[in-house]
């Protein structure tokens, strides 16, 4: 009997196994089981006191019955007992009891509670040891309220054992997990950072796990942890393979505690001091170079624990992304393993290279496996290699091979996994959109798509193709011609039915001189799908064969007919009745006229995120960018709302009458700057009943030099034959103070010259503008000067309006320009930093802090114009902050009279795609979103 | 973070469960099925490496697994750890139980489930890698064992305790 002669002997919970063991069938078992549950139960209920031995029996038989998958609802108090034995193994089997079974609101932790605080000032480093168990495993808030307090003390104190060190140091980390506010940071802390120095190389693993987690939320507290775990890493890499004795893990010396480390190292930038971060190079490129030294020992325990370290290095010079000759030499190393034999080290150079072709440094090399990596999709048996194969692509996706990688995952998604096919066919139609050149082509993939896996293209996409046809020409024809072919096939997916209705309802005319694909073939052709598809569908498909009535008279009566038929008029589905009857009745009662006008072609959509990529992303809220459009839009419906003099704008939005409009004006109080704000009302009548006319809308082009003023002061803000409009300004914190000059360029005299200073409803409150009146009269060639004292009450998005209205010759004159005063004239430039820096931006990680915007550079990307435009936007430029030197980081404070907001922001070129990220994090999503605004234009 | 550590057989029972994390009975049930059925399917020489269940969380957990004889040992973690470094703890358990069972089987999982908790509890404790020293956890065991042995002198396979 080899198992009893180990040392333990309870023979009756050996013939119990034996028996469940031997049951033949399920029923059996659950017998045996109950049998025995009745069984100790009755012990545990019975007059006589079970000794310690039994107890530990019966709480190992409710252990293993436990874990077979079977309730168990009593015993927890006999485990409990076992707790105060002097014997261990009583206690030990108590403490496993209740780190198996008790969940952490159980009634009874005040009693293990009590235990613990026994056994922890026991000093008797195995009962202690127990103890720390115990509270590291159950981890609830009353344990942590408990010894949160207690647990730092025997990490920290001189005379603690190794083996309790370790012990506390995990059981404080998982304290801390749990209940982060219960552990305070204090004098411990520095202590905890020189456990790193310590001998014992078990008690520097558990230290290093500890400090990594408490670095990421206090990386202040922590930040000379880094030369420590710099100076132990060099002293392991370096190290002879058997220096380290028993810590040597065939032939690599202290693995998983360089593995720690070197995750310690990426909680932080590249180290600043030059002589750590020389030594940390020196360790990462030995590291490098030991895995092409031949192996120490054949064993493959050898080959996984050296590549253990290897990946981590490479994953910590990823995260640093500054050197780039190391970033280089990883990813030539990651390329030696796509093609290794071992399919866990692929999965992993899979893995590991996604996050390498992010790099501005590394994104060439990385393109250049691009057919290893479509052959491993092809080839590979295992669906999880396949999938990181698949990410792969798309992170090392741009514009020179998406047309490649596009076909790739179109025909590896005709026999991909179930599990995975969504998340293929998103980012195929993200890709397809982000790098089409040619719509037609993005057209066709979205089609296949929905051809291979149309179960898995969801609403979002179908409804993307859609609005892309629909804001673009070019592609309308192709498209309906494309969707009519695809939907000859004899069975076609729903979704393509939904599509090709909605692109033939609206462009189908385009394809309709074809006598292949006359109107009433197409019509046939879509209604042949309609009793196949779901309600919506069909919904959708009677919204198409109205907009057919407009657009081809000649199936009006065909589509009449379908319309009043039983099937439809009477449909139990009342929406489709609905639309049946007033689609019907619509087509008869209405003129021509207005059948054109109701059923008038879609307008384009308004330029937005993607909603796709939206469903990818999905961890912001509602897109923050549409709201945005939305309020522009409004506003400029605003200024440009009035009676028009000049010639009508081609602005789509529908003309309101006269008498409305002004309403509109009163309901957004035009006040003139200068008189205080109560006599505001009556001098607007004053303004306007001087010129009988209202403000101009805005000057073309005022948009554009508007922009041109968000990075500088002073310079022309428009001009045209008569008049020439400077601008010179200066700002100290929230106060500024404008010199607008006004240049008659003609020889004629300007009279009844009235510059007014227009602020809408909102700004009014938040900025406080004082200016005189100029004379009314300007000579010919002459200048006139005016002085705006600004006060930047809080923060504020909108713009003033000035409006100048004068007589010339008998005409009248009216121009509106904005005036660019704007949030970030407001800023003072904050030099901070590396580490402040980046302690801050933590600081501000809540989602409504940081706003993000995608963009292509719109003008060349020259590394010192950007850096001006930074300065120039009135923030400091902080050098040598970002690990990434072509990155631009920025810092300020945004000074208003009721506030002053931190501002921090971050502009990442990607000079192959032309494009750049900004993101922007302040503590007032407000600000976020104006300043990211503002600056997203300038470059 | 390690979140659950589970042994099951090849027919799927299952012989160690521990949660680092708490999930209800019915859950680890449930999570013990799932993983069972995840792993059970794969070939040998595939990848060791998986996207954890629907149960444990799909976005940042890891199942980490291998596969010896007739047990399946699987790891359930978090992106913090590293998947060799986890891959290679299951080989240093694994190593470490066949010292502290000489040549361990399946049987000896079986019918000393305490001490395969004990040792495991040497090695990681609230998810967190305690120790990865084979001789000291198979030293602390071998404490264990003795003041076990001198707590109970009295032999323990006489008839009365057959129950």
């Amino acid at each position: 009997m080899p198992a009893v002669s180990k040392g333990d002997g309870m023979r009756g919970l050996a013939v119990f196994i034996s028996d469940i063991r031997n049951c033949k069938s399920k029923e059996a078992e659950i017998k045996r089981i109950n049998k025995e549950l009745a069984n100790i139960r009755s012990k545990f209920k019975g007059d006589k006191a079970l000794d310690g031995y039994s107890k530990k029996k019966y709480v190992c038989k409710l252990l293993f019955i436990f874990l077979l998958g079977h309730d168990i609802d009593f015993g927890h108090m006999e485990a409990v007992n076992l707790l105060s034995s002097n014997r261990y193994t009583e206690k030990q089997i108590g403490y496993l009891f209740i780190s198996v079974l008790v969940n952490s609101n159980s009634e009874l932790i005040r009693l293990i509670n009590n235990a613990i605080k026994n056994d922890l000032a026991s000093r008797n480093p195995t009962f202690m040891g127990l103890a720390l168990h115990c509270i590291a495993n159950v981890g609830s808030r009353e344990m942590a309220e408990a010894f949160a307090g207690e647990v730092p003390k025997i990490l920290v104190a001189g005379d603690t054992m190794d083996s309790v060190k370790q012990s506390a140091a995990l059981c404080l980390l998982r304290l801390y997990r749990t209940s982060p506010d219960l552990v305070p940071m204090g004098d411990w802390t520095s202590r905890v950072v020189h456990l790193l120095n310590d001998q014992h190389l078990g008690v520097v693993t558990a230290a290093t796990s500890l400090i990594t987690t408490l670095a990421q939320k206090n990386p202040e507290e922590f930040k000379t942890s880094v030369s420590l775990a710099v100076s132990r890493l060099s002293r392991i890499v370096t190290s002879a393979s058997t220096d380290l004795q028993d810590y040597t893990y065939y032939f690599v010396p202290a693995p998983w505690l360089s593995v720690k480390l070197l995750r310690l190292l990426q909680c932080y930038p590249p180290p600043e001091d030059p002589a750590v971060r020389g030594r940390l190079t020196e360790c990462l490129e030995t590291i490098l170079n030991k895995a092409q030294e031949p192996p120490k020992s054949k064993k493959v325990q050898h080959s996984n624990a050296k590549n253990a370290v290897l990946f981590e290095a490479i994953s910590l010079i990823i995260h640093h992304d500054s050197e780039p000759n190391l970033l280089v030499r990883a990813c030539n190393q990651l390329g030696q393993f796509l093609q290794h034999r071992e399919t866990n080290l692929r999965y992993l150079a899979l893995e590991s290279m996604c996050t390498l072709a992010s790099s501005e440094f590394s994104h060439e090399a990385v393109k250049t496996h691009i057919d290893t990596v479509i052959n491993a999709l092809k080839t590979e048996r295992d669906v999880s290699v396949r999938q990181r194969a698949v990410d792969l692509l798309y992170a090392m996706c741009d514009r020179s091979n998406a047309q490649q990688i596009v076909a790739e995952m179109l025909s590896y998604l005709e026999t991909a996994d179930y599990s995975i096919r969504e998340e293929i066919v998103l980012k195929v139609a993200i890709l397809a959109e982000k790098y089409a050149v040619d719509y037609a082509w993005y057209v066709d993939t979205i089609l296949n798509l929905i051809r291979i896996a149309g179960d898995y293209v969801s609403e979002e996409v179908w409804y993307r193709v859609i609005q892309i046809v629909i804001n673009r020409d070019d592609v309308q024809g192709y498209a309906a011609k494309t969707v009519f072919e695809a939907l000859q096939a004899p069975a076609c997916h729903e979704n393509l039915v939904k599509v090709g209705g909605y692109i033939l309802g609206e462009f189908g005319n385009l394809i309709a001189g074809d006598p292949r694909s006359s109107p009433l073939v197409q019509f046939n052709l879509l209604h042949s799908k309609f009793h196949l598809c779901s309600v919506p569908t069909r919904a959708l498909l009677l919204s198409t064969y109205i907009k057919f009535v407009n657009l081809f008279p000649e199936v009006k009566t065909t589509i009449q007919d379908v319309l009043r038929s039983d099937s439809q008029l009477k449909n139990a589905d009342v929406e489709l009745q609905q639309r049946a009857v007033e689609y019907l009745r619509l087509s008869t009662v209405a003129s021509t006229d207005i059948l054109a006008t109701v059923l008038e072609e879609m307008p384009p959509f308004p330029e937005r995120e993607s909603s796709i990529l939206a469903k990818l992303k999905k961890k912001k809220g509602p897109s923050t960018v549409t709201d945005l459009e939305d309020t522009k839009r409004e506003r400029s419906v605003d200024v440009n709302g009035g009676p028009e003099p000049a010639p009508a704008s081609t602005s789509a939005a529908s003309t309101p009458s006269p008498s409305a409009d002004l309403l509109g004006l009163g309901a957004a109080p035009a006040a003139p700057a200068g008189p205080p704000p109560s006599s505001g009302g009556g001098l607007l009548v004053d303004v306007f009943s001087d010129s009988a006319s209202a403000v101009a809308p805005l000057a073309p082009g005022s948009e554009d030099n508007f922009a041109r003023f968000v990075c500088k002061n002073n310079g022309v803000l428009f001009e045209n034959q008569l008049l020439q409009i400077g601008l010179k300004s200066e700002f100290r914190q929230n106060l500024g103070r404008m010199f607008i000059f006004y240049g008659n360029k003609t020889s004629t005299q300007f009279l009844n010259f009235t510059p007014t200073l227009i602020c809408p409803d909102d700004l009014q409150s938040r900025l406080n503008l004082q200016t005189k009146p100029v004379d009314p009269t300007v000579d010919g060639g002459a200048q006139v000067q005016q002085v705006v004292n600004i006060e930047c009450v809080s923060d504020f998005t909108e713009a003033p309006v000035l409006n100048i209205q004068f007589r010339y010759g008998g005409t009248f004159q009216n121009v509106s320009v904005q005036l660019p005063i704007t949030l970030n004239k407001f800023f003072q430039p904050t030099e901070m930093s590396s580490q402040d820096f980046f302690q801050r931006w933590k600081q501000l990680s809540n989602p409504q802090q940081e706003v993000q915007n995608i963009f292509k550079a719109k003008h060349p990307m020259d590394t010192e114009i950007t850096k001006a435009k930074i300065i120039g936007f009135g923030s400091a430029l902080l050098e040598e902050v970002d690990p990434n030197p072509a990155n631009f980081v920025g810092a300020g404070i945004i000074h208003t009279k009721t506030t002053q907001i931190g501002c921090l922001l971050r502009l990442e070129p990607n000079l192959q795609a032309q494009m750049y990220r900004l993101t922007l994090r302040t503590s007032k999503e407000t600000v976020s979103q104006r300043l990211c605004e503002l600056l997203s234009q300038q470059f | 973070m390690i979140k659950a550590i589970l042994i099951f057989s090849n027919q799927g029972k299952p012989w160690l469960s521990k949660f680092y994390q708490p999930y209800s009975e019915d859950t680890q049930q449930q999570i013990i099925g799932e993983t069972f059925h995840l792993v059970s399917k794969r070939d040998e020489n595939v990848c060791n490496f998986l996207e954890g269940g629907l149960l444990i969380g799909r976005s940042d957990n890891k199942l980490i697994y291998r596969h010896y004889a007739t047990l399946y040992f699987v790891f359930y973690v978090d992106s913090s750890e590293s998947e060799l470094g986890i891959f290679d703890l299951i080989q240093v358990f694994v190593e470490t139980l066949d010292k502290c069972f000489e040549n361990v089987c399946e049987l000896d999982l079986i019918f000393h489930v305490d001490k395969v908790h004990n040792i495991l509890v040497e090695m990681v404790m609230g998810g967190m890698v305690l120790e990865t020293n084979m001789n000291e956890i198979v030293t602390q065991i071998d404490t264990q064992n003795k003041l076990e042995k001198s707590e109970y002198l009295i032999p323990h396979f006489d008839n009365h305790d057959r129950e």
